[in-house]
């Protein structure tokens, strides 16, 4: 077990360094339009992806770079192609929530539950011409409530596809809460389509590996599809520069613009009953109040920091390996920045 | 005189129609933070977040529409109706012919559409024509903040399903919230008469189906809506230093189209440019083409369209989209070119 934290480990802060960098080209405006990174879910993704094989399929939500480098796709074409440039993965057609390799079987999709589809034709695929291979959908808790998501569970469970559902449960749709839109209990909902169900805590790396290896084991040996439902915390939200993310981190320049067109309009004659008008500033603040209380700085919710607190007993072998990987990142980083000479 | 930003101007219009018409309900994801104004006036009765299910909520939006109600459905985009088509092309627009014309679902779908800010191919399409191709189904594209109000106004006194298509590139509440998300290292070609302006005091609705003359000219003219207007009166400027003169019409309402006004600017010019930053293939500009052809009137024909999946990468996406420098050179050659 020690071995695999170890590689688990690597795997891990090589996506956070990737995706830390993203982050600063974002901020510095050289990737555009809107950036959902993987910080925070890195033990869900690694636990799971360490298992796939050659002849296995990946089907991916908007958040799919973290998956992308972990199953080792070229590091340096997934940042040029988040740069837009044209000698990116996807020739700058696509951006980071559009990754497509066809050569590992990974395809991701903007569209929430859209996994849920891919991952189940990947994995008749499969079934039909590579025996014993397996599809991985990666999905948000919010994608659960769309339809199309649970229908692919049903059609997985009535053809015993080798899918594992990998659910990554932050419990935030952007902005709403489960409370608020997810009625029931999602693994009774899995359950009731005839998945098994296996729950693992998404912080730690060991927990979803354990859990991912037995369902990923039964599927390919032609049992059928599982349900793996993994919490975690997102360090950066939905996406980065979401407002309720903003607050919290430049309240000065971000809280003064928000209660003034509130006041406006909560004073604003004509519409609903002052009490209602009470409730609905309650709501805004109920947001407003469990963003300002998120886990985000919390040790126990960083799948790294943890892991990390584990591997400190050794180390000289930790500093090596941090040392190395950080050095392979600044040179993938150097790298995917060069101009191409023209 | 009163002067609003493009979502402002959207959202003013309905606050004044929720303010007199208690059946206007609002549903969307994450809407009562989006729309927070109007929840705390309104309450959350009326302004309600869906889970993520667009088929369940827009679908149920128009049944609700059938009912009584008048919701209007957001999406967070055009895009997303892929998601819950059925509920709109197979029921929506054909309750009305079904139930022979006794019944109708007058619901609102409003939904951010087009590009502009490097956001990819599944994110930034416009998808109006798609839409319009649908009998029983209205299309609404607004193209400034007044008109933007006022055709909301109409959407909501229709008596049947309108789809309000918002162009992001106007927006400032959109272009923060999936542009620039804070930055201010990102810079965007919002066209400025677009995104903000002259607003009346009280909303009145700008009738549907009623396109707009942005310009007068004798030359050429340049079809257009949403952000392709304000490219098309950019270029028409630099046109008028070559001497040419370009009327410029703002068809607002793609479906139903304002013919009488096209065939009008038509006739007089000879010449027609469409320019439509939607799909160009089996689209609004050959559907524009094909009604003057029947009309017989004999015109001059160029479009400028997106003919391809729009490319992630900012700078192909400007080529991609019709932009000014192209528009000036597509009016150009058409004009240069011999008839027949």
């Amino acid at each position: 077990m020690q071995t695999e934290l170890w590689s688990l480990y690597g795997l891990m802060l090589k996506s956070r360094l990737f995706e830390e960098a993203i982050a600063c080209l974002w901020h510095e405006g050289r990737i555009s339009g809107e950036m959902h990174l993987g910080t925070g879910e890195e033990g869900i993704i690694a636990g799971v992806v360490d298992h796939l094989r050659d002849d296995d399929a990946m089907a991916l939500d908007h958040r799919g770079s973290a998956a992308f480098l972990m199953r080792g796709i070229d590091p340096v074409l997934i940042l040029r192609e988040l740069l837009g440039r044209p000698d990116g993965l996807c020739g700058g057609m696509g951006g980071h929530m559009h990754l497509f390799s066809k050569e590992h079987l990974a395809a991701s999709s903007g569209i929430v539950g859209a996994a849920g589809p891919a991952a189940a034709g990947f994995a008749l695929a499969g079934q039909i011409l590579r025996p014993h291979s397996v599809a991985v959908a990666f999905f948000g808790e919010g994608s659960m409530n769309q339809g199309m998501l649970m229908e692919s569970l049903n059609l997985a469970s009535v053809w015993k596809l080798p899918v594992l559902f990998v659910c990554k449960d932050d419990g935030w749709a952007i902005t709403t809460k489960p409370a608020q839109s997810t009625a029931g209990n999602l693994d009774e909902r899995a359950q009731g389509l005839g998945v098994p169900v296996v729950v693992a805590d998404g912080r730690d790396v060991m927990s979803v590996w354990e859990a991912a290896g037995k369902a990923i084991e039964r599927a390919r040996s032609g049992l059928g599809p599982t349900f793996l439902h993994a919490r975690c915390v997102h360090l950066e939200g939905h996406f980065l520069g979401l407002q309720l993310i903003r607050i919290l981190r430049d309240p000065l320049r971000e809280i003064p613009p928000i209660p003034g067109p509130l006041i406006k309009s909560i004073l604003q004659p004509g519409g609903a009953p002052f009490r209602e008008r009470l409730e609905g500033l309650r709501i805004v603040f109920t947001v407003v109040i469990a963003t300002l209380r998120d886990p985000r700085r919390d040790p126990i919710n960083d799948p790294l920091k943890r892991t990390r607190a584990i591997l400190r007993s050794e180390a000289g072998r930790l500093q090596e390996l941090e040392n190395q990987i950080q050095k392979e990142m600044d040179n993938i980083i150097t790298s995917a920045l060069m101009e191409v000479a023209s | 005189m009163k002067t609003m930003s493009f979502s402002q101007a959207i959202d003013d219009a309905l606050a004044q129609a929720m303010a007199s018409d208690p059946r206007i309900i609002l549903l969307g994801e994450d809407i009562q933070l989006m729309q927070r104004a109007l929840l705390v006036r309104f309450g959350s009765k009326r302004v309600r977040n869906t889970p993520i299910s667009e088929s369940a909520f827009l679908g149920a939006g128009i049944a609700a529409s059938m009912a009584g109600l008048k919701p209007v459905v957001e999406l967070y985009m055009v895009d997303f109706l892929g998601v819950c088509i059925d509920a709109l092309i197979n029921h929506a627009a054909k309750v009305e012919a079904f139930s022979g014309g006794k019944w109708t679902a007058p619901v609102v779908v409003r939904a951010p559409c087009s590009g502009g800010y490097g956001d990819g191919g599944q994110h930034e399409q416009s998808l109006w024509g798609w839409l319009a191709h649908i009998p029983g189904l209205t299309v609404l594209v607004p193209s400034t903040p007044a008109d933007a109000g006022g055709l909301m106004m109409a959407a909501l006194q229709c008596d049947g399903p309108v789809v309000f298509l918002e162009p992001k590139l106007l927006s400032e509440m959109w272009l923060d919230f999936l542009g620039s998300g804070g930055r201010r290292t990102v810079k965007y070609d919002v066209p400025p008469e677009g995104a903000k302006g002259p607003v009346p005091k009280k909303w009145e609705p700008v009738p549907i189906g009623k396109a707009a003359v942005r310009c007068v000219g004798s030359d050429i003219t340049i079809a257009c809506v949403g952000i392709g207007v304000h490219r098309a009166m950019k270029a028409a400027e630099l046109l008028r230093a070559d001497g040419i003169s370009a009327e410029i019409l703002d068809l607002r309402t793609v479906s139903p189209l304002d013919t009488p006004s096209l065939f009008e600017s038509v006739s007089k010019t000879g010449h027609l440019l469409v320019v439509d930053e939607d799909y160009e293939g089996f689209g609004l500009s050959g559907e524009l083409s094909a009604t003057l052809l029947e009309r017989g009137i004999p015109f001059q024909f160029s479009r400028l369209c997106t003919q391809t999946t729009i490319p992630y990468a900012h700078s192909r996406e400007e080529q991609a989209l019709p932009n000014v420098e192209r528009i000036y050179a597509s009016a150009k050659e058409l004009l240069l070119a011999l008839p027949g």
